[in-house]
């Protein structure tokens, strides 16, 4: 065994992300307390409770349900969610009659400030793909069945526009408040491939 | 459009919410370009277009691109829109990653990396 125990070579990608950040930051083009404190929201603070709280606050208050859907930036900042690039949210509402489903063809646009950042299959080309050709078939992988009569609206996710399914409120959950139902809310629900868990019955 | 694989229904399975991101780099190229954008480098939407190019050159080249790969297209992206941007040249790119590349082999296993000299 020799003496010094050098490191092994770093991977190639985490060489030039180093080369990228150091380099930025000498020029003072990043601050490194900024990066660290958005890596640390991404990782811990923005998530799908962001979007279930909204979904659970439009099942209960159906003036804020309406806001929502005029101008859904506006809604969604008032419960204190708002983009970081200046992108527009657009809330489309489920019904008996039609199911929503949101994609993003080209790269992997996605509502960041309730969802936080996708999950690994809405960034593969499968589900690209896929997601518009046959819905239903996506949607039947996710455990989802609809009916042959349910019309389902595909959404394509841009950089400027981004969309958030507001699924129906699961029946049997009239007696839940706003704070239950948002812990029925799933992430998938809120991208149009889920639906909300049904409320646990209680026995009486 | 390609006709859908259907050899790749298992790999569009649904994950239980795992970490963000997998690895250290991937949070810190997120991050970098997030920033730059939000300090005026270049706009969301011109940011996208340079992620969407990446995307679709790696498709065009044959990759499976399940989603695990999408920070190396991110990464790509990101060095194009500096050097296209005049922030940074390829030049300099190329010469730090390579002062990274002997930093790391020969600091002692288990000290921090670090570069000899500022550049």
């Amino acid at each position: 065994m020799s003496k010094h125990h050098h490191n092994a070579p770093l991977p190639d990608t985490v060489l030039r992300v180093k080369a990228l950040e150091s380099l930025l930051i000498e020029k003072g083009l990043v601050d490194p307390e900024a990066l660290d404190e958005l890596i640390d929201t991404y990782e811990t603070k923005v998530g799908p409770r962001n979007g279930a709280a909204v979904v659970a606050r439009a099942w209960c208050d159906d003036n804020y349900k309406q806001r929502l859907l005029t101008d859904a930036s506006a809604a969604i900042g008032e419960l204190g969610f708002s983009g970081r690039q200046g992108e527009d949210m657009v809330v489309l509402e489920n019904t008996p009659d039609v199911h929503n489903m949101v994609v993003c063809t080209l790269c992997s646009c996605y509502p960041w400030p309730v969802l936080g950042l996708p999950p690994v299959w809405y960034k593969s080309a499968p589900y690209r793909a896929r997601a518009v050709i046959e819905p239903r078939a996506v949607l039947a992988e996710f455990g989802v069945t609809l009916d042959d009569d349910v019309e389902i609206r595909v959404w394509d996710s841009t950089a400027e526009i981004r969309y958030l399914v507001l699924p129906m409120r699961p029946t049997g959950s009239d007696d839940l408040d706003e704070h239950a139902l948002s812990g029925l809310v799933t992430r998938d629900s809120m991208i149009g491939v889920g639906l909300p868990q049904a409320p646990v019955q209680q026995n009486r | 459009m390609n006709a859908p694989d259907l050899s790749l229904l298992p790999d569009m399975r649904r994950d239980d919410a795992g970490p963000v991101f997998a690895e250290p780099w991937q949070a810190q190229a997120f991050a970098l370009a997030v920033r730059l954008s939000e300090n005026g480098h270049f706009t969301w939407p011109e940011w996208a277009d340079y992620l969407a190019h990446e995307i679709a050159a790696a498709r065009r080249a044959g990759t499976l691109d399940l989603g695990d790969t999408y920070y190396e297209h991110w990464l790509r992206a990101l060095e194009r829109i500096v050097t296209d941007k005049q922030i940074l040249t390829t030049r300099a790119l190329e010469e730090r990653k390579r002062c990274w590349d002997e930093a790391a082999r020969h600091t002692e296993h288990g000290k921090p990396i670090e570069l000899a000299d500022n550049q």
